[in-house]
Parts: structure tokens; C-alpha cells; sequence
């Protein structure tokens, strides 16, 4: 192969058609109210380490439904509770992360 | 795909295009990646049309590249235009007709803005004056250079020595069409059949017996992207773009790409080579890549031109399984010869990609 | 019977206007420029929230005046000011002295064609949602797949864009997407379903109940970005574009049908009853009101009064208190109140 100092670029495009959606189904098995998350971002918005560690729970479901890597967020967490006190759509947020942590284990 | 739909579309975006006496100005960088071309537009236009297409050797660059590449600022690009506005009205002409897809896009942005803030214009009036003691009329008319080989496809089809058909199986060539970004998607009333679905191409295609290919990465850049290129910490990204649009078009195994801008034919060409050498890929048949042709290059065929004599030999992607197709004769031996049959030597032979 | 009233327009607007216009004791002329009443809303399946069936709710509309005088297929040729109130002539040759006029006019469904981009009338399974509501009705469609795997919804289509001409929010496509959305997962569970929104606007009674079904039980998925392009595959998908904003990466899908949610637009079709009439129109194409607060219905013109999406985009409840509360205003007016 010859250098020519310069290679095809990673894509950073979600292609839905590619993701692997298996664990977000397992996990909206076992936590129903997962998939009732709008994005509203109070659970971020109160995480007690979402300022040192970018913890948001929003974002680690948002990003298993994208094929992201969220298990450093997940690793992170403290389980507080803090994010099920403010969730308006009453999702039990603890349930969520236990579940999905036992997912990647 | 329904096509009446399509067509509701282009009627909805045609042009008017004179039918004679035109100002023809070169690109740049055309005449190096595809020297027959802009000779060929002159050869079809004055020899074998008989139209007025004057051309003038005062002509200079429009400074679209530099403008695109953000080294010169606008009112200096205005200016150069203005000057070649000037040469037009000198030499006695209304209808602009620019070689480059950027040129194209370059004076009818100057048009538009001038149209809109006429200040702009007495200003760069002045600059002019004081710079080289010129005047100019706008052009009445400005038209790309492909919009007139649109404008007289038919007179082509008519004169037609070979066409756009397979000769052993007598069905059309599969021929991927891709647009020059600066044609028509700043402007699509200033394009034939706008930007979403421009017709300027696929008109040709249509009339010299081909089928155009619609596949889904067909409104996506070429790769060139000027800056994307010319830093080479960007190159990965113009590569990506044109390694993009082969993958998206793979699937529908097209026998060629007719282009209509400068930057077009020479990345979807060459880079076929870099694609094939990096990941051991080629899109065409057994091993070839899918030979890219500017729309003089193919008129030029249609008409039944030598395709040595059309410079086909520059190109990185062979030629020749599309000549064989639709049955143009050719002598292998007298692909290196120049136009005064000196031996123009062979080039090296790439491994990864097919090149005869 | 008292004074002659006019209503122009045969939607929901002009049937509950003029109910109450022929209750109230008027001679009431209901003129509709085509062949059937009920106007957009009788194209529909069902309304939400209720889930309603349109066909009996524009046939109870219908019997409820059956005593008002109706000219269908018939438009307003002229109408010009005369002995304190309207001459106006019809194109059926009839002609009418009104003391009041009610426009109820309407609005006209973005042509989404012009939306270039989403290849309707180009791609084989891009459809409206008018379309699909007349599927729904039982309307044969070839670009429905009989078993869709993949559906995808454009929400704001020639709404809230200023290109397009359209500044407004055209109000009821966010919930008619979501209630579309429920419906084609209940008849295909198996498929995906996405909706594309830049904002969800579910302001109405039980909308934001319609979403969280849509979630937690229909699984509908929601992606916040405007497509930005769709394409057609060599198998016959379409594929889409856009960038999932809530992740910022651009995002793609491959679907085998794509409904737009064609938004309202005002309705040029009026445009020479307005001149005639001396009419204002509004910022946004819309009639202009009085004001847009307390007299949404007045015209600021003598006589003159509006009802419905005329005005500016409605939903239905919205149109139909709007058409009461004109027939009152109608009333008031001619007895000098």
C-alpha cells in the first residue's frame, strides 16, 4: 500500500440501518419507562457527577439507541438517585442503570 | 422513480439560451487535466455548428479559486470580473458563456449581488477605471458552456456517429450524471432543471441514447471541495466524499460519469486510483474503475472523434471499456502518440486498478 | 325570515356557522366551491383527541342544515358594498343582497412538491398526509407498501419555512404525525416508525398523552433533526437524511414509506373576494383580523366577519367555537348591537 499521507475519514454519521439495538430492547424489557425519556436533560442537569465526569442519564440512553459507548458514563454513576427525584416522566432512573449495567457485564 | 415528476420539475427550471454569437472563456485548470475539452468546445460550436464563439487571449483567471479557497476577498474577485466583463463588451458581445462550472457560479454570484446592492457595482465600476481605465456592460446572458451543448444536443444527436448504446446488447449505457456545485445549487433558477434534479446533463445523456442513473449520493460533492484538497490535513476528507458517492453508486454498475466542472472528472477520476491502492477496491468491471468523462469528452465521441485526439489517454481511469461499448474504433498503439504523433512515453502502471 | 346572511366556504367553519346563523332566524346561503361539504376535514379518518370518525361528525354537520340554502360547485364572482350591506353574485347566476358576510374560507394544504428535496411526485413511496388519511378511508394507494418495515413521518413540511413562504407553525401536524404514527403501528406492529421534528408542539387537550403512548407503547421512535434529503436505493427504499441534533451526528435510515406532514397555508384562492371586498391580509397570508386577541373573528370591514383557518392556522374545536362565536357576532351586528 502506498503512503500518500492521507486515508479515508472515519464517518461519524448514526446509520440507523447498522446499529445494534439489541441492548436498548432488553433494557425497555425490563425498564417499560425508559422509552418514555423526552430529553429534557434534568437528569444531567442534577447528576452529581455529570459536571466531573459527563454522567447524564439522558445521555446514556439516548446514546445506546445510537451505538455510542456509554459504559465509562455508566461506570461513573453513584447511584444517588438524584435523576429519579427530578425525571418528570417518572422514569425510574436507578432500575435503568442497574439493569443496563448488568447488560454490559 | 417516476419520471413525469422529474419532468414537471425541469420544465419548471429552463433558461433561456440564445442561439448565437457567444464570449467563450477558458477555465483555469481545464486545459491541464483535460486538454481536448475547451478544444473540442470550440471545434463543436464553430466547425460543426457554424455559431459565432469568439474567445479572446487577454482573458484571465476569474479568481474564483482563490475566492473559494478564502485567500482573496470578494470585492477583489468582483473587480477581476469586472475586468472580463469589460473584454466582452470590447469585443462586442452580450452572452457570457464561462468554461468553469466555479466561473459560472463566481459571475453569477457577482450578477446577483450587484443586482442587490447596486453601490457595490458603481464601486467596483470605479476600482475598475482606476485599476485599468476600462467600462463594462453586464451580459445580457450567461450561460455555462455545457448549457449551450445542452442547448444544441439534438443538432449532436443529428451528426451522431456513435451512441450512448451498448453495441452487443443495443441497450442504453448506464452513465452516472454529476453537476459542478457551483452550477446551480447557490442559483438552481440559473441551472438547467435547478439543483435537486439538474437536467443540464442528463438532457445530453437522454438525447446521445444513454440512461441516467439516480442513486442516492447523487447531490453529494465530488471530494474537491477546494480547501478540503488543497490542505492536505483535508485531503482524508475529499478523498471520503468521492470514495461516498462510488460506494452509493457500486450498486447500479454504470458504464460512465459525465461531469460538467473542472474539479469534478479530474477527483472522480484520479482518486480512483488513491481509493483502489488504500483499500484494494475498483467500481468498474474486472478489476477497471468507471472512466470519467467531461460532456465535450463524450459529445466529442458521440461525433465520432479519435478518442486519442480527445486527450482520453490523460485520464488515470482507462477508457477503453467504454469505447468498446459503444463500439468506437481505436488504435491501442496510438494511445501515447501526441497530436504530432511523438511518443508521449508510458505512464507507470498502478497494481490496484486496471489501467490497460 | 330575518335578514339574507352569506357564508363563503362549506367546511366545518361554514357548517357550524351556519347552523347557528339559521337558528338565530336568517336566511343563510352556504356557498362551497366544491362538490361536496365538509371541506379539508371530510378527506380525514378520524380526529384526535377522541379519535373520532370524521364521516359522523360532517354527516351530523350536514343534517343539521339541511334547511339552509346550499350552492355547491359554485364560487363568489363578484361582492361589492351596496344599501348597507352585500351585493354579491354567484357563479351559478344567483344573486344576493346580504346584510352579513362570513368568510370560512379556509386554508390550503402546502403543496409538498415543493419541498424539491423530498422527492414527492418523484420517489415511489413519499405520500402526504392527506394521503394517507385518505388511504386510511379506504382509498387505494400503490405507494403504501402492503408491509412496511420502515415508516418515517417529516414533521413541519413547508412550516416554519421562511424559504417555503412560511413563517408559522401550521399547529396540528405535530399530533396529526403522532396519531398517524399510532395508527400505521397499529396496523403494522412489526414496523419501525420514526418521526422527524425540530420542536415536538403538543399544546392541545391530551396531545402530550398522545406522545407518551406513542413512546412507552408503540415504541415510536423520535428523532429531533430535519430531514434534509431523501433518496431512492436500487431496491426501491428510500433514504433518508438528517442530523440527530440531540446527539449532533448526522443521521441516516433506510425506509420503505415516508409520509410529510404537509402543513396549512392560506388560501390563495380568495385572493379576489379580498380585493373586492377591500379585505386586509395579514403578515403571514392569513385575512387579516381586527386584532389577534379579542376580535379574531371582525374583519375591521362593516358586515364582514371570519371564522375558522382563514385566519391563521386552527384546529378543529378551535374552528368550530370561532364559527359560533362569528354567528353571534352576525347577530349582534344586524341588530344594531
Amino acid at each position: 500500500m502506498i503512503d500518500f499521507g492521507f486515508t479515508l475519514s472515519k464517518s461519524s454519521t448514526v446509520d440507523l440501518n447498522k446499529i445494534d439495538h439489541s441492548r436498548y430492547d432488553q433494557l425497555v424489557k425490563l425498564v417499560p419507562t425508559a422509552r418514555m425519556c423526552m430529553n429534557c436533560g434534568s437528569c444531567g442537569a442534577t447528576c452529581t457527577v455529570s459536571e466531573y465526569k459527563g454522567m447524564s442519564v439522558r445521555k446514556v440512553l439516548y446514546g445506546i439507541q445510537r451505538g455510542e459507548d456509554v459504559k465509562a458514563m455508566l461506570s461513573s454513576c453513584m447511584l444517588c438517585g438524584k435523576c429519579t427525584m427530578v425525571c418528570p416522566r417518572g422514569i425510574n432512573t436507578r432500575n435503568l442503570i442497574l439493569n443496563l449495567c448488568k447488560l454490559y457485564d | 422513480m417516476i419520471y413525469e415528476g422529474k419532468q414537471k420539475i425541469w420544465s419548471d427550471y429552463q433558461k433561456e439560451i440564445p442561439d448565437d454569437h457567444w464570449y467563450y472563456v477558458r477555465s483555469c485548470i481545464r486545459q491541464n487535466f483535460f486538454p481536448a475539452s475547451e478544444r473540442m468546445f470550440t471545434e463543436i460550436t464553430q466547425k460543426v455548428l457554424g455559431k459565432d464563439v469568439y474567445e479572446t487571449p487577454y482573458h484571465t483567471t476569474c479568481g474564483g479559486i482563490a475566492y473559494h479557497c478564502d485567500t482573496i476577498p470578494q470585492e477583489t474577485v468582483m473587480t477581476i470580473v469586472a475586468r472580463q466583463f469589460a473584454l466582452m463588451t470590447e469585443a462586442g458581445y452580450e452572452n457570457y458563456c464561462p468554461s468553469c462550472i466555479t466561473s459560472f457560479g463566481n459571475y453569477a454570484e457577482t450578477l446577483e449581488t450587484w443586482r442587490e446592492f447596486p453601490e457595490l457595482e458603481a464601486k467596483i465600476r470605479e476600482n475598475l477605471w482606476k485599476a485599468c481605465k476600462r467600462e463594462f456592460n453586464k451580459p445580457k446572458y450567461l450561460a455555462h458552456s455545457s448549457d449551450l451543448i445542452y442547448h444544441w444536443r439534438e443538432e449532436i444527436r443529428k451528426r451522431a456517429k456513435h451512441l450512448l448504446i451498448n453495441q452487443e446488447t443495443g441497450e442504453p449505457l448506464r452513465i452516472v450524471e454529476h453537476i459542478g456545485c457551483h452550477y446551480s445549487k447557490m442559483f438552481p433558477h440559473k441551472g438547467v432543471g435547478g439543483a435537486e434534479y439538474p437536467y443540464v446533463l442528463a438532457g445530453m445523456v437522454e438525447s446521445w441514447g444513454g440512461q441516467v442513473i439516480d442513486y442516492p449520493e447523487r447531490r453529494h460533492c465530488c471530494g474537491y471541495g477546494f480547501r478540503q484538497y488543497h490542505a492536505k490535513a483535508n485531503r482524508g476528507y475529499s478523498l471520503s466524499n468521492t470514495h461516498k458517492k462510488f460506494e452509493s453508486m457500486e450498486p447500479y454498475k454504470p458504464d460512465a460519469i459525465i461531469t460538467n466542472c473542472p474539479g469534478c472528472p479530474y477527483f472522480l477520476d484520479r482518486w480512483q486510483y488513491v481509493i483502489a491502492e488504500q483499500t484494494g477496491k475498483t467500481y468498474g468491471e474486472n478489476g477497471y474503475g468507471i472512466p470519467v468523462f467531461t460532456y465535450e469528452e463524450i459529445a466529442g465521441l458521440v461525433l465520432g472523434y479519435d478518442p486519442w485526439d480527445l486527450g482520453l489517454q490523460l485520464h488515470q481511469v482507462a477508457v477503453e471499456p467504454l469505447l468498446k461499448k459503444m463500439g468506437v474504433e481505436y488504435d491501442p498503439k496510438a494511445k501515447y502518440l501526441g497530436l504530432n504523433k511523438e511518443d508521449l512515453m508510458r505512464p507507470e502502471m498502478p497494481n490496484s486498478i486496471k489501467c490497460c | 325570515m330575518k335578514e339574507n346572511v352569506v357564508i363563503i366556504g362549506g367546511g366545518v367553519a361554514g357548517l357550524e356557522a351556519a347552523k347557528n346563523l339559521h337558528r338565530l332566524g336568517y336566511q343563510t346561503f352556504l356557498v362551497e366551491k366544491n362538490k361536496k361539504l365538509g371541506g379539508h376535514v371530510a378527506i380525514w379518518h378520524k380526529l384526535f383527541p377522541d379519535m373520532a370518525s370524521t364521516k359522523a361528525i360532517i354527516k351530523e354537520m350536514v343534517d343539521d342544515i339541511k334547511d339552509v340554502t346550499v350552492f355547491l360547485d359554485t364560487q363568489v364572482k363578484t361582492i361589492e358594498s351596496a344599501y348597507g350591506g352585500y351585493q354579491i353574485a354567484f357563479s351559478n347566476g344567483v344573486n344576493v343582497h346580504a346584510k352579513a358576510v362570513l368568510v370560512a374560507s379556509g386554508f390550503e394544504l402546502f403543496e409538498a412538491a415543493k419541498k424539491e428535496e423530498y422527492g414527492y411526485g418523484i420517489y415511489d413511496h413519499v405520500i402526504t398526509n392527506a394521503d394517507l388519511e385518505a388511504w386510511m378511508n379506504g382509498n387505494k394507494d400503490q405507494r403504501i407498501p402492503a408491509a412496511p418495515k420502515a415508516i418515517g413521518f417529516v414533521h413541519c413540511v413547508g412550516s416554519r419555512d421562511l424559504k417555503a413562504g412560511n413563517s408559522q407553525c401550521s399547529k396540528v401536524c405535530c399530533m396529526t404525525a403522532i396519531k398517524q404514527a399510532i395508527e400505521m403501528k397499529e396496523r403494522f406492529p412489526n414496523a419501525e416508525v420514526y418521526c422527524f421534528y425540530m420542536d415536538l408542539r403538543l399544546f392541545g387537550k391530551k396531545y402530550e398523552d398522545f406522545y407518551i403512548n406513542a413512546q412507552r407503547d408503540f415504541g415510536i421512535h423520535f428523532v429531533r433533526g430535519r430531514v434534509s434529503e431523501v433518496s431512492e436505493t436500487i431496491d426501491g427504499h428510500l433514504q433518508v437524511k438528517a442530523e440527530d441534533t440531540l446527539i449532533g451526528r448526522p443521521l441516516k435510515v433506510q425506509l420503505d414509506m415516508l409520509v410529510l406532514m404537509a402543513g396549512m397555508v392560506a388560501n390563495n384562492q380568495i385572493k379576489p373576494i379580498v380585493e373586492q371586498a377591500k379585505l386586509e391580509i395579514d403578515s403571514d397570508g392569513f385575512l387579516k383580523s381586527s386584532d389577534n386577541i379579542t376580535h379574531i373573528i371582525e374583519s375591521g370591514r362593516d358586515g364582514i366577519f371570519y371564522a375558522g383557518a382563514c385566519t391563521g392556522t386552527k384546529t378543529v374545536p378551535e374552528t368550530v367555537a370561532e364559527a359560533r362565536a362569528a354567528a353571534l357576532a352576525i347577530h349582534d351586528y344586524i341588530s344594531g348591537l
